[in-house]
């Protein structure tokens, strides 16, 4: 099963709606609370990624019989210094974003943390596109 | 403890009633989502001082029983309206932060 959601980054404050939706699609698929919890927390900080950072993107889901893949694919900047940028703290974010409370330095380490396999694809200037999968095995 | 008991810490008032029967087994003080989000535990009642719509979206996706806002800071129109639709108690107080999160602990959190 496949499902896909756009991430509108017009609407910062309204980031986190495609995790809070497909959180809902998991529950109805009797997926376990445990990994509910740690894919929604990683997909919630892809998100606010894609709109501080990406001007938004394109999120594609694939629950399979073993693990759930989320690919999230932006057209953004890029990540110049990935090293850094999986550091807890590290972060660009702006003073905007900020005030919202976002850009703490946590998005990539947050999703790290939680997903049982992230790969990270970015190249300056054309985007990034980050892979993660849950275990539901 | 339930997050309707809170409700009996007089300095606590009701801006949004969710799920009054959720269980508050702890507490966490923070303003930077993705440390709420990272560090925050399940049942939590979490002190903030940030009140736009993205609260009710960390609260509803790390599992937190109950938000509550400090400082005397009101929860944004559209914070009030997603938090109705998502379930999710929000609280406020003319308390700071620490003052807030003693009320918490003499309650016996």
């Amino acid at each position: 099963m496949t499902f896909d959601y756009i991430v509108d980054p017009t609407e910062p404050e309204r980031a986190g709606r495609a995790s809070t939706k497909f959180k809902g699609v998991l529950k109805e698929l009797g997926v376990s609370p445990k990994v509910i919890r740690a894919l929604s927390i990683a997909m919630y900080e892809g998100e606010i990624n894609m709109v501080i950072h990406a001007n938004g993107g394109n999120i594609h889901c694939e629950v399979d019989a073993d693990k759930i893949r989320v690919i999230m694919k932006d057209s953004g900047p890029g990540i110049p210094e990935l090293d850094k940028a999986m550091k807890p703290g590290w972060s660009t974010a702006s003073t905007q974003a900020r005030e919202l409370g976002f850009g703490a330095g946590m998005g990539l380490p947050n999703i790290k943390k939680w997903s049982d396999n992230l790969v990270v694809e970015t190249e300056v200037g054309v985007g990034t596109t980050l892979t993660m999968e849950f275990n539901l095995t | 403890m339930t997050v309707r008991d809170l409700l009996a810490i007089k300095e606590f008032k009701v801006a949004v009633e969710g799920d009054m029967d959720l269980p508050v087994s702890c507490g966490y003080m923070g303003d930077l989502l993705s440390v709420v989000m990272g560090y925050a535990e399940e049942e939590s009642a979490w002190i903030t001082i940030q009140s736009h719509v993205n609260i009710v979206a960390v609260a509803t996706l790390r599992g937190v029983s109950a938000i509550i806002i400090a400082h005397g800071f009101e929860p944004d129109e559209d914070t009030v309206e997603t938090a109705k639709e998502e379930n999710i108690t929000i609280l406020t107080t003319e308390l700071n932060p620490f003052e807030a999160a003693k009320k918490l602990v003499e309650f016996g959190l």
